[in-house]
């Protein structure tokens, strides 16, 4: 099934949601929206879903316009954020409901019950009540109830922001598998860019009630569209810096010049923004061409296998995401380098302009 | 010390909760020449007369049913029409809805009296005096906003979403409601049904004014122990016991969602 949605806003109570947008969502494909809260990534679930009406615009299914049509005679299967199983049904008859609704014949029922308890690992908790159960075991019942009937349209806005860390890597890589197999159409929200890379398939980025952009997810992180874009499509988000290029120099506002880099020199004179991806900054300065930031430390975030280095030069804000453990107080210089390909060239509107040849690097 | 201190606390509290409730037992025990001529913390001598003309006499038992039945009745009419419109106020966002959820409210405000006379002249014109229905639908009046208050705290309570998932899976709104819906909240029907029934039980001027002898209630008869030659005490206090009973049965059924009630359902 293809899924299309054509000039689809939405308004409520005067402040507007979703800005009028398009999108086609192939059959089979696997759609990832990706967006900060209040994007309007559950908004446009909803109306995707027909939990909702759109304020303008239809919502096409192979070629039948389902706007208007009541959301129980849709091939529709949704999982929210929160753990929603219905609380007085045993995890059996949770995940039974959807086929009993559909009046499946008993054994046949029996059978994928089974079938989708033992792929989601809570085959031994099929006889008690959800309350009794774990959070990522509650949302592996609301996996398994989603999943159990085969809906042309599977719906996940954000299933794991509620489990701890370890669980919710463990059940995305599990929900990679399972949705493989599936040729519906699956769309899957979430605010983190690392998940939306781990997953695959198409991203739609959005951005205060706009998809601003749409596209393969991987080409869509290494060619951000705009700027809006590289913000969010990166954790942290990318740095900025205003820049002048003029006669093969770039001049960037913080007070450093660098000869043009090799795959910015088609650019026209003038004002752009220059975009540094984090872990593109580093201390090790091996090329003599490499451009340096210095700064104070502001802060510095360490998880176990990587840290994020915050410092500000002037007015102007880094952050660099490096591997290890680095160790610098706050009110320390610091000195950072970055190698030119790596740039990233927005133009004055916040157009792309020039982005890191990928190919030649073997990297992004 | 201070254990102490809070325990005579308690005690008198005990006592002064407990006496009435043992002197009202302690006189239907007792025959009416024992309770006029002298003072005893305990029937001296007991009799089970008085609870014997409870069973027997017609007029006792007769109005004695003739209460439960509107009662029923009206917690019946009560439940089914706060449900639905609970439902409305608490999942859907319609014009002026927050005006109406207050108005409700202050038809509670308006003493029963106000509304005395209109449902008198109205029920005798339609044929409804003196019916279990007059008693139970002029009760309603004051019960359904209550009812819609209390469940409308219980379902506001129930996520949103798992009503979008039963209806993404399937379940038509009807099948929902019944299988899904009210088992969720069953604690909250209860402590609902406990308070109209409340309100029912002991509301006495309505009650008394749309009804003659078909549908005369309880505390009606209670009023005809008082007669030319004295009141029948022993009769009265039985009377007064047995009134209680069907209170104290649906407490117990509640007692665990009383709390959440008396805050209207929300926590």
């Amino acid at each position: 099934m293809s899924l299309r949605l054509e000039n689809i806003s939405k308004v409520v109570g005067g402040e507007t949601h979703l800005y009028p947008l398009d999108l086609t969502l192939e059959p089979g494909s696997f759609n990832v929206l990706l967006g900060r809260t209040l994007a309007g990534k559950t908004t446009l679930m909803r109306i995707m879903a027909g939990l909702d009406r759109p304020t303008t615009g239809r919502v096409v299914e192979n070629g039948t316009d389902v706007t208007r049509q009541s959301v129980r005679n849709r091939s529709v299967a949704m999982v929210y954020q929160q753990f929603i199983n219905y609380p007085g049904m045993s995890v059996r008859d949770n995940i039974a409901s959807p086929l009993r609704i559909a009046r499946e014949p008993a054994a046949e029922i029996e059978r994928r019950v089974g079938e989708m308890a033992e792929l989601l690992h809570i085959e031994h908790l099929l006889d008690r009540l959800p309350a009794e159960l774990s959070g990522g075991q509650q949302q592996r019942t609301a996996l398994a109830r989603a999943l159990v009937r085969e809906t042309r349209l599977l719906l996940l806005d954000e299933p794991l922001v509620n489990l701890d860390y370890k669980l919710r890597e463990e059940l995305r890589e599990e929900l990679r598998h399972l949705l493989a197999a599936r040729d519906a159409v699956v769309v899957y929200a979430t605010t983190e860019p690392t998940e939306a890379l781990t997953l695959g398939g198409n991203t739609a980025v959005m951005y205060q009630g706009q998809v601003i952009q749409y596209g393969d997810t991987v080409a869509s992180f290494l060619q951000p569209s705009d700027l809006r874009v590289a913000r969010v499509f990166n954790d942290p988000p990318m740095n900025m810096v205003p820049a002048r290029l003029d006669d093969g120099t770039l001049k960037l506002d913080d007070g450093h010049d660098i000869p043009v880099p090799a795959h910015l020199t088609g650019l026209r004179a003038g004002r752009y923004h220059i975009g540094i991806r984090p872990h593109h900054l580093g201390y090790d300065a091996p090329a003599a061409e490499s451009l340096a930031i210095e700064g104070t430390c502001d802060l510095v975030e360490l998880s176990g296998s990587e840290s994020l280095i915050y410092f500000r030069q002037g007015d102007y804000e880094w952050v660099a995401q490096m591997d290890g453990i680095h160790h610098v107080a706050p009110g320390e210089h610091v000195r950072m380098t970055v190698l030119p390909h790596h740039l990233y060239a927005f133009d004055d509107s916040g157009a792309l302009a020039g982005a890191p040849e990928r190919s030649a690097r073997g990297e992004g | 010390m201070r254990i102490r201190t809070s325990h005579i606390g308690l005690a008198a509290y005990l006592i002064f909760l407990i006496l009435p409730l043992y002197w009202m037992i302690n006189l239907s025990l007792q025959p009416n020449h024992e309770i006029l001529g002298s003072f005893s913390l305990y029937p001296e001598r007991y009799t089970f007369q008085n609870y014997i003309t409870l069973v027997t006499d017609a007029s006792w038992y007769g109005s004695y049913l003739n209460s439960i039945t509107y009662v029923l009745l009206n917690m019946a009419i009560s439940l089914t029409v706060a449900l639905p419109a609970a439902y409305a106020f608490s999942r859907f966002s319609f014009l002026g809805d927050k005006h109406l959820f207050f108005w409700l409210l202050t038809n509670r405000m308006a003493p029963p009296a106000v509304f005395l006379l209109p449902f008198f002249q109205l029920y005798q014109n339609i044929g409804l005096y003196d019916t279990h229905l007059a008693v139970a639908l002029a009760h309603a009046l004051f019960n359904v906003p209550l009812a819609i208050w209390i469940l409308e705290g219980f379902m506001r309570g129930i996520p949103k979403e798992i009503d979008e998932t039963a209806y993404i899976d399937g379940y038509s709104f009807s099948r929902f409601f019944v299988t899904i819906f009210i088992p969720l909240i069953r604690g909250g029907i209860g402590v609902t049904a406990f308070f109209v029934f409340v309100f029912s039980w002991v509301e006495l001027l309505l009650a008394r004014t749309l009804t003659a002898t078909n549908a005369r209630p309880f505390s009606v008869t209670m009023t005809q122990t008082i007669s030319a030659t004295g009141i029948d005490w022993g009769l009265l206090a039985a009377a007064g016991v047995v009134t209680m009973i069907p209170g104290a049965v649906v407490i117990w059924f509640v007692r665990n969602n009383l709390a959440r009630g008396l805050s209207l359902g929300r926590v």
